[in-house]
């Protein structure tokens, strides 16, 4: 049994539960996966001590008949989620040396299942991004390739480290999070699943904040059945998140059934984008028909307002993480500038963020600043608010019609090379979640399932946006693409 | 709207970030094409329309106003780039 790693979470349960296995004999096959894995730099951090002694933990609980789903599984942690008493960076310098003395409701709810810490996961600075081009460690790198091709492709982002390790099987899952649509992206790239849940259901607690408004964490997995376990394990209320809902919490593993006979789903005209490759088009059809095979019922639907999405959410995301980053000034944590003779704490403050963002950050933050600031906050912050209101409109009139999921391609084209955005406008870059940044304006689940091969062999995704607090539906309509699709390639081992 | 050096200069200045003159140009180049993306906004007629500050279905809740935790001091200052005598260490503010 050497090829451990390769399991999915629902395998692995079962192997453990079963005593099959042992956590700790799973753990170290992953972390020796991960050590011959630095060509994807997709782990910033290492963690196989820490690793060992939560597998022993987990193996002393299996022995007594623990039987919670994420017990003995390992798991990637992406630099986002603070962990207690190690490095949580957001893979920014200026958070150079921070470590945690609290632990987020996430990571914590996972730990108290009984999961393992591989180590934390490479991604855009901050989560701005959508290549991981951003991080101060160097972007993480797909391990699928262009047939034929060595050039390295961009694993995307934000979540670019969370997806790069799940499709190599450097984990058996890993935490992402979603703003504009940085979990559903780089699944779609890599060929993973990529699950962003409704506002509200999974606690934003000590992860480090970017648009609050906007902000929610999900599972990255092998499976549609694994995002339902994964989901389930860190949803639900938690007082220190005032936006967290008090709703209980469905079994979504339950939910999948496979029948999805008189379910409807929409096709979104406004998604059918001007010079949109014919192999995206082909592969939404091709979904629909799946799903109409299935006993679905598809209708076209109308989401007017879609084309104002992207600029609305690039006036709103810059304006929150403006408010949110202002409390990295160089006196609390992370990186203080060395000041020189005569400068004082403006300087300080000053300085310390110049050295410490890097240029996105520095770009929407101070984009930020600007909308929020007297004479534009009107025309550019609360009119992009109005706009917000009437996106949401949308989605909640199409969904008043019986509309039970809408399906969508997850991105406008395969993963690019990276560097190959380098010298463009970064209006080119934000084009990348024009299909996934509506969903976080109105606060819904989505999520992108691995859904065919691109004309050069890369992953293609779908997306299905379900209604809020649907997701067991959403799971179980997903996993019909998923039985349909049959995606069962995985990228060739170069690293 | 085109952003010109003084209003990328503003912008920096309220965001507290230090930009060497010599980039003040480049900077509002960069933001006059963001804020020029932005302005679509205006096709939209948004008469009467509310603006969206919160998804969730539920009034923010409250809680009763009084200490639930503290007494962690070695914890707070713990990441600090400074500190002293159990303060955050500052350069000096006044003189």
């Amino acid at each position: 049994m050497t090829d451990l790693y390769k399991f999915t979470i629902a395998e692995a349960r079962s192997k453990l539960r079963n005593r099959e296995i042992t956590s700790l004999e799973l753990t170290e096959s992953c972390i020796n996966a991960v050590e011959g894995s630095d060509a994807l730099n997709a782990y910033c951090l290492k963690t196989p001590d820490l690793a060992r002694e939560q597998a022993k933990k987990a193996d002393e609980l299996l022995a007594k008949g623990n039987t919670q789903d994420m017990c003995g599984i390992p798991l990637g942690i992406k630099d986002l989620f603070c962990t207690k008493n190690v490095y949580s960076q957001a893979a920014s310098k200026i958070l150079t040396d921070f470590k945690p003395q609290y632990e987020s409701t996430v990571t914590s709810r996972l730990w108290d299942q009984g999961a393992v810490m591989l180590g934390k996961l490479n991604m855009d600075e901050f989560a701005m991004g959508s290549s991981n081009e951003t991080s101060v460690y160097g972007p993480a790198v797909n391990p699928w390739r262009r047939d034929g091709s060595k050039k390295k492709l961009t694993a995307g982002g934000s979540s670019g480290g969370s997806a790069s390790a799940v499709a190599a099987d450097l984990c058996l899952g890993a935490t992402g999070t979603d703003t504009g649509g940085s979990i559903r992206q780089p699944a779609a790239f890599t060929g993973i699943v990529g699950l962003k849940p409704t506002y509200g259901r999974v606690s934003r607690w000590g992860i480090i904040a970017f648009a609050s408004s906007l902000d929610q964490a999900g599972p990255m997995t092998k499976t549609v059945k694994d995002s339902a376990i994964f989901l389930n394990a860190i949803s639900g209320h938690d007082i220190k998140d005032s936006t967290s809902a008090p709703f209980v919490v469905p079994n979504f593993e339950a939910a999948i059934t496979g029948d999805i006979k008189g379910k409807k789903i929409g096709i979104p005209k406004e998604y059918r984008l001007d010079g949109m490759p014919d192999e995206i088009e082909k592969l939404w059809k091709d979904g629909a028909e799946m799903l109409r095979d299935s006993g679905a019922e598809i209708v076209d639907v109308s989401l007017p307002h879609t084309k104002y999405a992207l600029p609305a959410y690039y006036v709103l995301a810059p304006a929150e993480a403006s408010s949110n980053l202002a409390r990295y000034d160089g006196v609390r944590f992370g990186h203080r500038a060395t000041l020189k003779a005569g400068e004082g704490i403006d300087e300080m403050y000053a300085r310390t963020r110049a050295e410490g963002f890097g240029d996105e950050v520095k770009r929407r933050v101070m984009v930020g600043a600007y909308v929020l600031s007297a004479g534009f906050y009107d025309a550019y912050y609360r009119r992009a608010q109005r706009v917000r209101t009437l996106i949401k409109k949308d989605f909640d009139d199409v969904y008043s019609t019986g509309v039970d999921a809408i399906l969508t391609p997850a991105t406008p084209s395969a993963a690019f090379g990276l560097g190959e955005m380098k010298n463009k406008d970064p209006i080119k870059m934000y084009l990348n979640d024009v299909f996934t940044v509506t969903v976080n304006l109105a606060g819904l689940p989505g999520i992108s399932i691995p859904a065919g091969l691109s004309s050069e062999g890369l992953p293609l995704g779908l997306q299905l946006i379900g209604r809020p607090w649907e997701e067991g539906e959403m799971i179980n309509i997903a996993s019909v693409l998923e039985n349909g699709a049959k995606f069962n390639f995985k990228p060739n081992k170069w690293w | 709207m085109s952003i010109d050096k003084e209003t990328a200069r503003r912008a920096a200045h309220l965001a507290r970030i230090a930009v060497p003159e010599e980039e003040l140009e480049n900077l509002a180049q960069e933001l006059s094409g963001i804020v020029g993306f932005m302005e679509q906004l205006l096709e939209v007629d948004v008469e009467g329309v509310d603006a969206l500050t919160s998804v969730s279905p539920m009034a923010l809740p409250r809680r009763t106003d009084v200490v639930s935790d503290g007494d962690q001091i070695d914890k707070i200052l713990k990441n600090a780039p400074d500190s002293r005598e159990g303060f955050f260490a500052v350069p000096k503010v006044m003189e």
